[in-house]
């Protein structure tokens, strides 16, 4: 167990409580239809189309929050393109921000 | 050793001494000589080092298998090693330089190894430039240091600094270029260039070496400048550097479809987090009743994130390893399917993912839930954005967990099989190990990581060390 300023993690106890969660879940899935087997459900209808190749069912990665990077559109479109993959710039960065950080601890020093 | 650290405090081994305690020759004022000393922060760092190399060490036996050059491959393994080991365990400014070198051009080689591939040699040439400008930057540092005390070691240094000018620009130097070397954005973008390309087992030492340089700034804000530093400023500097890190580097890894690119831009992320923590830490170092109340396990809950995320981190990019092992790409576009054939490295790459994503019962979560509540005390915001970065780190590893190991067994993979045994192996023990770190959190936390935050707040037994007592 730790502790923190406000609060405890005891993760023994929170185990306990997702194997007692795990068996009652078990339970109830253990009196359901027995008669019922695998297969016996008929073919997923989509729209009248025919059924799709296994491989083209699988969402690829590029597709997987499409909606989140078009609504981040402002946000994505700056940062991507500050990733310019030129190891100059990356020095440039680290030139700018050695002088930034030593002017701020400077000028603290000052006032 | 380690264990002799804990119970008795810290040691010094001073090199070509007539005993190794002897850290000031007779006659002298100063130390002279090169000297290593160990305490509790130290081990901690040298513990998890050791642990994600042998684990590297033995991953690497299948996954280099085939390439040419395997005795070259294992010499610069080991002189990374070296590297490392040497950063966490010195006490001398100097040597701290030129075991960051070491370690540097070691990781360069490593990364750029298998020549057979076309981008290995771009992620390895990047990689030995930014360390040769940070390692310029950190000698030019320590000749400020050298011109004006005549001393190079740091606790040494630490009972006599001033904080001139130009320990200040001294100190903006060293915080910017460890900063840079372990991956804090906006000084990141080497890391994905490297990670991504470095033979899996590398990637993960790669991980373990950033660390060593995160300590390295640790024990310069801590232990060689300490209480005579504006702590509230540099604890704030550090923090903005974590905060950044840990929103632009989890919002960046969502996107990339490699998934070596995308667990680096997430090593970045979780880099944040200890920044986060021991930044606060920093900050109300000159505060004792805050230091009391909150900052002692914020820093707590960094140092404890540093060892979860060596080993959470050291398994994804294994796991990644292991799929590329099969595959032969790197490109989670392409892969599907594979939790069919691989079910050992789905398994491997559930807990990791869990772990990284701060799920409970996962030791990802326990240093975080420490992070969260300590810092919400010093700045709720940080904390809440925190939990944020926290949420998006699951998505994303939803969103690789999906594309890679889900959906139905793909044509073009028919044929892919389990992962070698020696990479299982070497996955296998940083899963235990995580599995372990999370039961027993208290174990963890308790023994090593809370004798480590001591180690770096107490300025003075370092300097003790070194100096013995004399003023």
């Amino acid at each position: 167990m730790i502790e923190s300023p406000s609060g405890f993690w005891g993760p023994v106890a929170w185990i306990i409580v997702a194997v007692v969660a795990s068996l009652v879940g078990y339970y109830i899935w253990s009196r359901g239809e027995k008669a019922h087997k695998k297969g016996m459900q008929s073919e997923e209808f989509l729209m009248a189309n025919p059924r799709l190749t296994e491989g083209k069912t699988h969402v690829r990665a590029h597709n997987i929050y499409w909606g989140f990077f078009e609504g981040l559109k402002k946000y994505y479109d700056p940062t991507v393109r500050a990733h310019t993959g030129i190891i100059n710039d990356y020095i440039i960065w680290f030139v700018a921000l050695t002088a930034i950080t030593a002017i701020i601890l400077l000028i603290v020093g000052v006032l | 050793m380690a264990k002799d650290i804990y119970l008795n405090g810290l040691h010094v081994y001073t090199l070509g001494a007539s005993s190794p305690n002897l850290t000031i020759p007779e006659n002298y004022i100063a130390p002279v000589r090169i000297i290593l000393e160990v305490d509790s922060m130290s081990i901690f760092m040298a513990i998890i080092s050791a642990t994600v190399s042998l684990v590297a060490a033995i991953y690497s036996l299948s996954f280099m298998k085939g390439e040419t050059g395997q005795n070259r491959f294992y010499t610069l393994l080991l002189l990374l090693v070296a590297g490392m080991l040497g950063i966490e365990l010195t006490g001398d400014l100097f040597n701290l330089f030129v075991f960051l070198e070491i370690a540097s051009i070691a990781g360069a080689a490593l990364t750029a190894f298998r020549t057979r591939f076309a981008d290995t040699a771009e992620g390895g040439f990047k990689y030995i430039v930014i360390s040769a400008a940070g390692a310029l930057i950190v000698l030019f540092a320590v000749g400020l240091f050298y011109a004006q005390y005549n001393l190079l070691n740091i606790g040494a240094l630490a009972n006599v600094m001033q904080y001139t000018m130009l320990d200040k620009i001294a100190l903006a130097l060293l915080v910017i270029v460890f900063a840079m070397k372990l991956g804090a954005i906006p000084l990141h973008m080497w890391v994905p260039d490297t990670y991504a390309v470095a033979p899996a087992g590398i990637s993960a030492m790669l991980v373990v070496s950033s660390q060593a340089c995160m300590y390295a700034l640790f024990r310069v804000c801590f232990t060689l400048f300490g209480i005579t530093l504006n702590m509230y400023t540099v604890g704030w500097i550090v923090i903005i550097l974590g905060m950044l890190s840990m929103f632009v580097g989890v919002t960046m890894a969502i996107p990339q479809t490699d998934i070596k690119r995308l667990m680096a831009y997430h090593a970045i992320s979780q880099s944040g987090y200890m920044l986060l923590g021991v930044g606060v830490g920093l900050a109300v170092l000159g505060n004792p009743e805050a230091l009391a109340t909150y900052g002692r396990a914020a820093m707590s809950g960094g140092i404890f994130h540093i060892i979860n995320h060596a080993m959470y981190k050291g398994l994804l990019f294994l796991t990644a390893g292991a799929l590329f092992y099969r595959v032969g790409h790197r490109d989670l576009n392409r892969m599907g399917g594979l939790g069919h054939k691989m079910k050992l490295t789905s398994i491997f790459f559930i807990i990791g993912a869990l772990a990284i994503s701060g799920v409970p019962p996962f030791n990802g979560f326990a240093s975080k839930f420490m992070i969260y509540e300590s810092v919400y005390q010093f700045n709720p915001i940080l904390s809440v954005i925190a939990m944020l970065v926290s949420l998006i780190t699951l998505a994303s590893f939803t969103k690789a967990f999906q594309s890679a190991f889900t959906g139905p067994q793909l044509p073009e993979y028919e044929d892919v099989k389990e992962a070698p045994k020696s990479m299982l192996i070497g996955m296998g023990i940083l899963a235990a190990a995580i599995i372990f770190f999370s039961i027993f959190p208290g174990l963890i936390v308790h023994h090593i990581v809370d004798p480590a935050t001591n180690a770096l707040i107490d300025q003075a037994a370092y300097v003790n060390g070194i100096m013995g007592g004399i003023p």
